[in-house]
This record gives C-alpha cells, structure tokens and sequence, in this order.
C-alpha cells in the first residue's frame, strides 16, 4: 500500500529525514517509536504534503501511485489521513459545514454525487458514536474550545467519515486521560479493516495496548535503525531508547 | 482649480431653483452650509478625519444634478422583485434621490408611522420635521454634510411614534439611474420617539454603467427606550463613489445596531457618529467589507460617550483582495464623568495580496476613571495551519480558502438581528468571494 524509499526531507534548510525505508502493506499495523526529535512528526507531515516541507531525494508511492506528486488534497483523496498530533482550531467553521465539504469534495474525486443534506446529517450521526463524540461538538466551530481529548476523539470521528485506507495517527494518544485513550483506540479498532492500515506514531507502550501493532519501528536522527515485532515496544518502555543507542556505537 | 469653487459657482446661481423645487423647512440650512462649506472647502488628507480619502479628487469631474427634479423613468418595481424566502418587508424605492411614491399596498405600517418622501412631509408636517433635521449633522465640522445640507432637496422621513413597534422590517432600495455622469445628495431623518421600535434595511444599487457620486446625510434620534436596527448594503459598481455621513443621537435606555456591509463599490466612504446622550443606551456598531480589484473603502466612526452607564460595541472586519484599499479609524471620547462606561472596539482585516492595504487607526480618549474599555485591530493574512488542516481532509486550497474567508466576515454577519436577511447574507457573501457577484445585479438582495 505504501512504499517509501530512501526519503530524505528537509525544513528551512536542515534536513531532518535522512534517507527512510518503509512499506507498509494492507491490513497492517506500524508503530514509530522514537525519542523525541528524531523525525517522527517530520515523516508524517511529509507524507500528507505539508508546504512547510521539502523533499530532497527519495520516493514515496501509494497504491503504486507517486504520492509525493500530488496536492495535499489528492493525497487526502486517495486515502491518505493524518490524525494531528495538534488539532487546528478554525473560528467561524461550522464542523458541519467543515465535514460536508470535505466528505463531497472526497465523493466529487471520485466521480460520485454529493450527499444530500438529510444522507450527510445521518452519516455524521452513524460516525459519531464511534467515538461518543457529543452532538453538541458536531454544531460548533471545529475544534474551537475543545478540550484536548474532545480534539482527539474529533480526529478519529473525521478518519471516520472519511474511511481513508491508510491512517497516521501522530501521537494520538498525548495528553488523553486512561478513559478517553481507550474511546479513541477503540473507535481506530472499529474502524480496522483488512483493506486498511495503520501507522501510529508514539511515545508509550500504553496506546500499543489498545492498537495492536504488527511491526515496531524505532526512528532514531532520522533514520528507522530498529525493526521488529511487538515485543520491541515492550523493550523500549522497560529500557528506554539508550541501548539502542549504544548499539549504534554512540555514548548516552 | 480646487473642486469647491464649481460647486460654490453652482449654488450661487441655482439657489434659488434648488429652494423652489424643495421645501422651505429643508432650505432653512441652507445659507449656513453654504458659509460653512464655503469656509471649510472640501477636506484634505491634512485633516485627521479624511487622512484616507482624497475628497477633492472625487468632486473635481464634472456630474449632472436634478436640480428640476425631473421624473426619471423607471418603475422600480419592474426592476426589482424581491425573492428572499421569508423574508417579509414593508418595500419603499429612491430613485437617486426622490422618494418612489406609487407604494405598492403590500407595504404596511402601524398606525401613525410615517415613511415617505421628506420633502413631502416637511411642507405635511413642517413642525416635525423642522424640530429634528439638520440638527445633529452640523454643518459647521464636516465639509461633506455642509454640502449635502446644500443640496439636498429631498429624501426619506421614517417617523415612528412613541410606543409603537414596526415588527415588519422597513426596506428602501436606493436606485441610481442616470444616462450621464450623475450626482446624487440624498437625506434620511429617522425619528424614532421613546418606546419605538423598528428595523430599517438601507440597500445601494447602481443601474447603469456611468460614473456615480452620491452624498448621503442620515440623522437618526433614537428616543428613549427605543430599539432600531440600521442595515446598510452597498451593492454598487467600480465606477460609484459614496460619501455616507451617518449621525445618532441616543436617548436613555435605547439601544440601536448599525450594520454597514459594502459587498460591492468603487470607492466608499461611510462616517458614523454617535452620541450617546443619555444613560444606559446601547450601540452597537458593526462592519464589513469585501473589496477588491481597485476598490475603496474608508470607515470613520465616533463613539461619543456622553453620560455615564453606556454601552459601546464596535466591531469592523475587512478582506481586501486584489490592489484594494482599506482603512478604519474608530474613535471612542468617554467624557468626564461618564462613569461605567464600557466600550469595546475591534477591527480585523484580512490582506488577500501583497498589493492590497489597509490603514487602521483605533483611538481612544478617556476623561473618566471607572469605566473599561479596550480595542484591538489586527491585519493578517489566512491561517495557515487551518488552511493545511482542511486540505489533508481533502479540501482543496481555493476552497479552504473560501471557507475561511467566509468565516472570517460572517462574525459581523452573525450579528443582524433579522433571520432571514442574515441567512440572505451568507449566500451574499459566498457569492461574493465565488466571484459571482461581479457587478451589481440589481438588488441582489431582492433578485
């Protein structure tokens, strides 16, 4: 579903990614893991286009298509969600008005006919449960003044409507209380389908409870050094990210 | 040659002809505007108040004045039919400045409102009329109301008696239709006695495509108690220059709302000032403003906090696209002793281009020392992080955009207390931003 190959990527200048390789397949469940600064939000915010980034060598596709060509919308077209690990606030939009046009613009892509009015307020209620998000969120500005499970739980309620195939979810679980944290990782596991896949990029082992992973990666100044099962979560939270780093051949 | 003379040149020998074909409770001003205007000649940018319009430069071409008050042949009504959905207002036209008087019957008003031509209603009803006109546009501080005050010859009365309540909203349509380059100075006086009631939607539409200059001067007496909403649409084209000067004086517990939204324009410049004459009056005083290409638009706005315990709401967003030009300057005077006072101001401006501007300049003097009081003015592009927000959910750039354009002026939208003309307003604007709006379609309120 998605190969990268040999990514490097740079902001203002420095380059922070420094030549990834990764493929993810359907149906699988990757987690990043890595301490911070190593890249783990850069290789997301690449994936979805963010301007902010450059590309300096490497390839990504996408269901064998050159994902690094298209919009951030395109991209966002073909499956391609990203669950923020800093939810924006927009005053003055409406979440409805918001999920409409992005549910339509997704429909109109794909050559099928907008939703009417009724069809869309009855999918945003259907969606909404996933996540117990309350109504009272759905009718006010996105994210305006919601607390930071309530933007989580938001994010997982759009990958809902949007039923992207492949979802980063970019430490989703930062700042949830032990309650919200299971809402959230059980409103990913609903979501599972053996077509579609998963990176979750974290910190802790805790959200790796809930989402089972396939494989773990360590991502380390820019590079995955470490590949392996589940179980490596588990080594990591115990031991932390220092022996790794001597097994680079690097001091503490 | 500076611009005044041929208008000094033009009252001198038509005085007379301008007396004869309005009435005399509306000439009585005139001889003191003419000395004032004649003083005063036309602002320049020197002047505080006019820092961002070059006054002179737009009364230096040469228009046509009715003078004779000739009939223009239009029926206003062919022209406009109002389709808003549920949107029920008692219809009123101007055509460029005489008051429409074949009313269609489905216009209704309570008992003892008036709403007609003032010329009319100042030879009907000449002590009301000569109690309140031209006393709160004094002619002797502005150059533009001096020579409206001229000019003029008639306009529109609403008269709303004490305790009465219009619940149906009172549209006027002011029409500009001319074949040649036209100069139109209109009047509003709006009296509203104490415990009255009423809203007013003031729309501005240009026929034809020749040059338009319009001067407008709006009194509006708020008594006590009274509550009034005053609609302002400019829906004009690039080519029509508007000097709106708006003046309020509010009574004790009363409570008006002023919205100016300019959809459409050449070049515009609205003054609005109010005093707040007695305790406990409210104001809210709200604007918008969508311009681009090579569009204008100047707000000035006073807020004169005479007593104590009086409310001022002040909020003025701004999107400029293109190589238009904006500017704000809110003023806000907190008298001595006018105590409690609690005012706010706020103006945001979006700049769409590099080439764009906006000027904003917000002001305040206070005299008293228990009162709060703040202001705050921003200009600043989209957000840039909602913007990439929206397109990893999958809507593209043009219409993230769109969408926070939208939201960014529908918070001075939100605050029309008329449903239906607020929901009007929503498809106005995104029709605007659409570039579907290109030049005015008649009323698009009402087509």
């Amino acid at each position: 579903m998605l190969e990268i190959k040999d990514l490097h990527a740079s902001i203002n200048g420095k380059e922070i990614l420094k030549g990834i390789n990764l493929t993810v397949k359907s149906g699988e469940v990757h987690a990043i893991m890595g301490p911070n600064g190593s890249g783990k939000s850069t290789l997301s915010n690449v994936l979805v286009g963010h301007p902010a980034y450059e590309v300096t060598k490497g390839a990504v596709t996408f269901d064998g298509k050159d994902l690094l060509a298209m919009s951030p919308a395109d991209r966002s077209h073909e499956g391609l969600f990203l669950s923020f690990q800093y939810p924006v606030e927009i005053p003055g939009v409406s979440m409805v008005n918001f999920m409409r046009t992005a549910v339509n613009e997704q429909r109109k892509y794909k050559g099928l006919p907008a939703l009417t009015a009724g069809e869309f307020l009855k999918l945003m209620r259907q969606k909404r449960e996933i996540v117990e998000l309350d109504s009272k969120l759905a009718n006010r500005s996105v994210n305006e003044g919601f607390s930071g499970g309530e933007k989580k739980r938001n994010e997982i309620f759009q990958m809902a409507m949007l039923e992207p195939k492949l979802s980063i979810l970019d430490e989703t679980d930062s700042g949830l209380d032990i309650d919200a944290l299971r809402i959230v990782a059980e409103g990913v596991n609903k979501l599972k389908t053996p077509e579609t896949s998963c990176i979750v990029i974290t910190h802790y082992q805790r959200l790796l409870d809930y989402i089972k992973p396939d494989v773990v990666h360590v991502l380390y100044k820019g590079r995955i050094v470490k590949t392996a099962g589940p179980e490596l979560a588990l080594e990591l939270e115990e031991k932390g990210y220092d022996w790794i780093k001597k097994e680079l051949g690097e001091q503490a | 040659m500076k611009a005044e003379q041929q208008y000094i040149d033009l009252f001198t020998h038509y005085e007379a002809l301008i007396c004869r074909q309005s009435a005399e409770v509306l000439n009585a001003p005139r001889a003191k505007a003419f000395a004032d205007f004649e003083r005063l000649g036309f602002p320049t940018r020197k002047q505080e108040k006019y820092r961002y319009t070059d006054v002179d430069e737009y009364f230096a071409p040469d228009y046509g004045l009715n003078l004779n008050r000739l009939e223009f042949p239009v029926n206003p009504y062919e022209v406009f039919r109002c389709d808003v959905p549920n949107m029920s207002t008692s219809l009123y036209f101007v055509v460029n400045d005489s008051f429409y008087k074949h009313v269609h019957p489905s216009a209704q008003l309570p008992e003892g409102v008036v709403f007609g031509s003032l010329k009319d209603m100042a030879v009907s009803r000449p002590d009301l009329v000569k109690k309140y006109y031209a006393k709160l546009a004094d002619t002797s501080k502005d150059a533009v109301t001096a020579f409206n005050t001229m000019f003029a010859q008639d306009g529109v009365l609403m008269y709303v008696p004490a305790n009465t309540v219009v619940e149906r909203p009172v549209q006027l349509v002011n029409i500009l239709r001319a074949d040649v380059n036209f100069m139109v100075n209109r009047r509003i006086l709006v009296i509203l006695e104490d415990g009255a009631q009423a809203k007013l939607l003031v729309c501005d539409h240009a026929m034809d495509e020749v040059n338009f200059l319009s001067t407008q001067v709006i009194e509006v007496f708020a008594g006590e108690n009274s509550v009034f909403d005053l609609y302002e649409l400019e829906e004009t084209h690039n080519s029509t220059v508007r000097f709106s000067n708006l003046y309020v004086r509010q009574e004790a517990g009363s409570n008006v709302l002023l919205n100016g939204m300019t959809l459409h324009n050449g070049t515009t410049r609205n003054t609005t000032e109010v005093q707040l004459a007695g305790r406990g009056a409210e104001i809210s005083l709200c604007g918008m403003v969508i311009a681009d290409k090579n569009e204008q638009v100047d707000n000035y706005t006073f807020i004169d906090h005479q007593v104590p315990d009086c409310t001022s709401n002040e909020l003025f967003k701004y999107v400029l696209d293109d190589r238009a030009v904006g500017a704000f300057s809110g003023k806000v005077l907190v008298r001595e002793g006018a105590q409690h006072t609690s005012s706010q101001q706020t103006n945001r401006n979006l700049c769409a281009t590099r080439e764009s501007r906006m000027y904003t300049q917000p002001q305040l003097e206070i005299y008293a020392d228990d009162v709060k009081c703040s202001h705050g003015a921003t200009v600043g592009q989209l957000d840039e992080n909602a913007l990439f927000y929206m397109q990893q959910r999958g809507i593209p750039l043009k219409e993230a955009r769109l969408l926070l354009m939208f939201a960014f002026v529908n918070e001075v939208v939100d605050h029309i207390r008329m449903d239906a003309l607020r929901d009007r307003l929503h498809l106005l604007v995104e029709k605007r931003f659409r570039g579907e709006l290109n030049k005015c379609q008649g009323c698009a309120i009402c087509k």
